[in-house]
């Protein structure tokens, strides 16, 4: 037993001011005092989710695709599941999930790949097919082999909608991301929880906190159509 | 063994319980088609015309985006702060998610009816509003139910959200696991999905109803995105 009344019995708060008791519309200082315990690592967490989710998702569509192109006959199936997955409400998904893994980090990610691999696999696939057949003909008459072909023909062509799906699915899966605070105390989505979960919710917090998720997101977007600029810069004038 | 008596525990409270989780089914139903109805009500005309106009295209596809962007529980937070706790902010916050899909759908659907046709109307003498009642919204059609659809089933599927919000529904049961246990939550969860799935369906049916046998043959176009 450690010895009671060893310390203050009441927990030190920290002090607010007029800003924060009143709840006014935005507390700069409550930003700047709860940035390394609230806000900072949320942040960090959500782009650890984010990133894990994606990249995972990235993985398994790209092997998909891939063998969705060799054969046909696998797309159609994968379709039809992937649609109805997508239905499944992020917060009905990560709650029929716990039986299997529990309220875990795991969870979280399982749930957030699935709807990766739904937005991306399609994408991926359609972007593989883009190559025209003249090209494809062409391709062949020079020489190249089906693996060439792949490599030097209809990946490259393929560039503009595959990072059109990244960009559909990155910015999801920042969104849903903040549904995971139902399960975990954990990314962007938790600090709002917790100030919706006051008697009158504190602005500042659902404030800071969504604009942080929403900023992570448009700048991944932004970052995105970079990179298309970069890898397939003569999609520059053709599309928004 | 966990997983199993986790599931059949949630079977158990389905049929224990029909009438709470219908009426909190209902609920969300009613928040759904509120907010669905505030959503085509501003974007469709708004969508239409603009696609009518080809005018607009920064904002109508720009809308998808930046609506994509905004977390769903944070404008549910953003508008309880404005229009306090209860319907109308969670109203609110999921018609403002529903206009995105409807916005750049019902643009683009009569944005990219072919020009030659539009061409060929005007030629057999139509006005500007017989093309528009006669030759393009009965192409945009399938489109436009596209746009109808995905903002209906995002709306429905985002609803139990708005129960940390007063919204109601299932989502109240979901949020709520000290009162319901772990076999309410995956009950109610089991409904939101049937729920949803369910609205998928029967959109995705009606989609193929309401089209028009002439433009049938035209593939549905899948979600633009």
């Amino acid at each position: 037993m450690t010895p009671l009344a060893s310390g203050p019995i009441i927990p030190n708060f920290g002090h607010a001011n007029s800003c924060i008791t009143g709840d006014h519309i935005f507390c700069w200082s409550w930003v700047r005092d709860h940035w390394n315990d609230t806000l900072g690592p949320a942040l960090v967490q959500h782009v650890e989710l984010t990133a894990v989710a994606v990249g995972i998702g990235f993985g398994l569509a790209f092997t998909l695709a891939l063998l969705a192109h060799r054969f046909a006959r696998l797309e159609q199936p994968f379709g039809v599941f992937s649609a109805l997955l997508y239905t499944i409400p992020s917060i009905a998904l990560f709650q029929l999930l716990v039986p299997f893994t529990g309220i875990s980090w795991t969870t979280v990610e399982i749930a957030l790949v699935a709807y990766t691999l739904v937005i991306l696999f399609p994408n991926f696939v359609a972007g593989l097919r883009s190559a025209p057949a003249e090209v494809i003909e062409a391709a062949r008459g020079m020489g190249l082999t089906r693996r060439q072909i792949l490599l030097r023909v209809e990946l490259p062509l393929a560039v503009p909608a595959i990072i059109g799906g990244l960009r559909i699915a990155v910015v999801s899966t920042i969104s849903i991301g903040t549904i995971a605070a139902f399960l975990l105390p954990k990314g962007l989505g938790y600090p709002i929880f917790v100030a919706l979960g006051n008697p009158t919710p504190f602005k500042t917090e659902i404030y800071s906190a969504g604009g942080l998720a929403v900023g992570f997101a448009l700048a991944c977007d932004a970052g995105l159509v970079g990179l298309r600029r970069a890898f397939a810069p003569w999609t520059r004038r053709a599309r928004p | 063994m966990i997983v199993a008596g986790a599931f059949t525990g949630a079977f158990r409270f389905i049929v224990d319980n029909p009438g709470v989780l219908a009426t909190k089914a209902w609920e969300q139903l009613e928040l759904t088609g509120a907010a669905l109805g505030i959503a085509l009500a501003v974007s469709l005309p708004l969508g239409i015309v603009l696609g009518h106009l080809h005018r607009g295209s920064g904002l109508a596809i720009g809308a998808s985006i930046v609506g994509r962007a905004l977390p769903s529980l944070v404008l549910i937070g953003v508008f309880l702060t404005v229009l306090g706790v209860g319907f109308t902010n969670n109203m609110v916050a999921l018609a403002v998610l529903g206009t995105g899909p409807i916005l750049t759908n019902s643009y683009t659907a009569v944005d990219c009816v072919e020009r030659d046709v539009v061409e060929a109307a005007r030629g057999m003498g139509m006005t500007r509003r017989q093309i528009l009642t006669r030759v393009e919204l009965p192409l945009a059609l399938p489109l436009l139910f596209t746009g109808f659809r995905v903002a209906a089933v995002t709306i429905v599927a985002t609803a139990p959200v708005a129960a940390v919000a007063g919204g109601g529904g299932l989502g109240d049961i979901i949020v709520n696991q000290a009162s319901y246990r772990l076999s309410g939550v995956v009950g109610a969860s089991l409904c939101v999905m049937v729920l949803s799935a369910g609205v998928f369906l029967v959109l995705f049916g009606l989609q193929a109803a309401v089209t028009p046998r002439g433009v049938r043959r035209t593939k549905v176009a899948g979600d633009p995105e």
